[in-house]
């Protein structure tokens, strides 16, 4: 039986990991090998490099700390952040990244998603989205969330999007609830269940987590393959063997390091 | 330690596994020259993507007549064990045929979604030195959408909708769906495994 997964985020910048709240008051966390080693250590099943200024700035990742993590790490990897064409994403996947994820720049040009799935497959094609409630009830997309100045509003209703990125070739998805996000109040269970309803390729949750009973929680009401967390592993909040060991408790098919 | 060539024939993950071949402390070649993969005393095939390009590859470079041939260990990762078998349903490409079978799009059903993306249990359906030290249940990592369904040669099985191979073995011929290049302790075993192998 497939596992469920458990997704560390780290952002990066500037090729270190940093930490901050909503994207603001960065503060070192460290090296990049380092952090991705104590995670790989501790038993996530997967990680995920975000560069937090790519999209922002116009510019795409760097693809030299790629290659150093590739050699290091045993377990899959993907790297999102300003990756906008299908040789940018070359350059990342040749470097050693298992996966790319895309958010704005399928936003802007939704034909990436085709020609990245064409290309490489859509097994290394992620289509991440940040959803947020607009007052009228709907879930829709939001872009160039990286700096909270620059995000944008978008017509495009999330589930729609959800919908057209699978149609386009996209292997996973992943919605960011940025309602949720940072506050550690839990996943957003409605919005995902909603997702998961006509998501029908792998689908990670992301924003909200504060406790190990939010993970159980999202996995078992809104039927992720797997969720994602960034703060409360990089604050230690949530120790990931711990985690795992709730999870199995409950009855959630999970990898033991 | 003898000599390892990991075919380049295209695909994105040829560093991943290098990679993983010198954290065991082995320094491999990526070649696409047929005399040095036909001077190698091991062989490694990985692949991602889809058959059609790798098969289109091999018979460019004019290795296919001698990869079925060979009597060289030889170990196909991914779409490199699907491109083993005699024929894919993904793009209706003829394989190696080197182990008999087809590799299928796998069933989905109700809570199983493609691609099948993540870890996964093994279940031993065979006595082999390739799997020293690795457990019944133990998980490793897969990402894809098609597979081997039904072969006499499997010789680890995981469960996704349905039983399929994770690992094959016939001869010289090793093949594995999971990327034992990212499946930790596990696939560090496993090529370990390959390395020592003296196939009878």
């Amino acid at each position: 039986m497939l596992s469920r997964r458990i997704i560390a985020c780290l952002d990066v910048r500037d090729g270190r990991v940093v930490k901050g709240i909503r994207f603001r008051d960065h503060r070192d966390m460290g090296a990049i090998e380092d952090l991705a080693l104590r995670y790989r250590n501790a038993g996530a099943d997967e990680l995920v490099f975000y560069d937090i200024t790519a999209s922002t700035q116009v510019r795409a990742v760097d693809v030299d700390w790629v290659r150093r993590v590739s050699d290091l790490l045993d377990i899959p990897f993907c790297v999102a952040g300003g990756i906008d064409s299908v040789e940018r994403a070359r350059a990342v996947l040749h470097a050693g990244a298992d996966k790319i994820s895309i958010n704005t720049p399928a936003l802007l040009r939704p034909h990436l998603v085709n020609e990245l799935a064409g290309e490489f497959g859509s097994q290394c094609v992620v289509v991440g989205i940040d959803s947020l409630r607009d007052a009228d009830g709907e879930w829709r997309v939001r872009s160039h969330t990286g700096d909270p100045s620059a995000t944008q509003a978008h017509a495009r209703r999330t589930l729609d999007w959800v919908v057209e990125a699978q149609q386009r070739g996209a292997g996973e998805i992943v919605v960011n609830c940025m309602g949720s996000d940072g506050v550690r109040g839990g996943y957003d269970i409605a919005q995902l269940r909603a997702v998961r309803a006509v998501c029908e390729v792998p689908l990670v949750a992301s924003g909200g987590a504060g406790s190990c009973a939010h993970f159980v929680e999202v996995i078992q009401q809104a039927d992720v393959d797997a969720a994602l967390a960034a703060s409360v592993f990089h604050s230690g909040a949530i120790a990931i063997p711990r985690l795992k060991t709730v999870l199995y408790a409950n009855g959630i098919a999970v990898r033991h390091a | 330690m003898s000599s390892l060539v990991i075919i380049d024939a295209g695909g994105a993950n040829l560093g991943s596994v290098r990679a993983a071949f010198q954290r065991l402390g082995v320094e491999p070649e990526v070649s696409r020259d047929p005399a040095r993969i036909a001077a190698a005393d091991r062989l490694v095939l990985p692949g991602v993507g889809a058959a059609a390009p790798v098969m289109a590859n091999l018979r460019a470079l004019g290795i296919d007549g001698f990869l079925r041939e060979t009597r060289k260990p030889l170990l196909g990762i991914c779409i490199g064990m699907q491109v083993l078998f005699e024929r894919s349903d993904e793009g209706d490409v003829q394989g190696l045929g080197i182990l008999r079978g087809e590799v299928r799009r796998l069933p989905m059903a109700e809570g199983i979604r493609l691609p099948h993306m993540g870890w996964n249990r093994l279940r031993k359906c065979m006595v082999s030195p390739l799997l020293d030290g690795i457990t019944d249940a133990a998980y490793a990592y897969f990402v894809h959408s098609y597979g081997v369904i039904d072969s006499a040669n499997t010789m680890l099985e995981t469960r996704h909708g349905r039983a399929f191979a994770a690992a094959v073995t016939h001869g010289n011929v090793v093949g594995a769906q999971f990327h034992p290049e990212r499946s930790s302790a596990l696939g560090a075993r496993f090529l370990r495994n390959f390395l020592e192998w003296q196939p009878t």
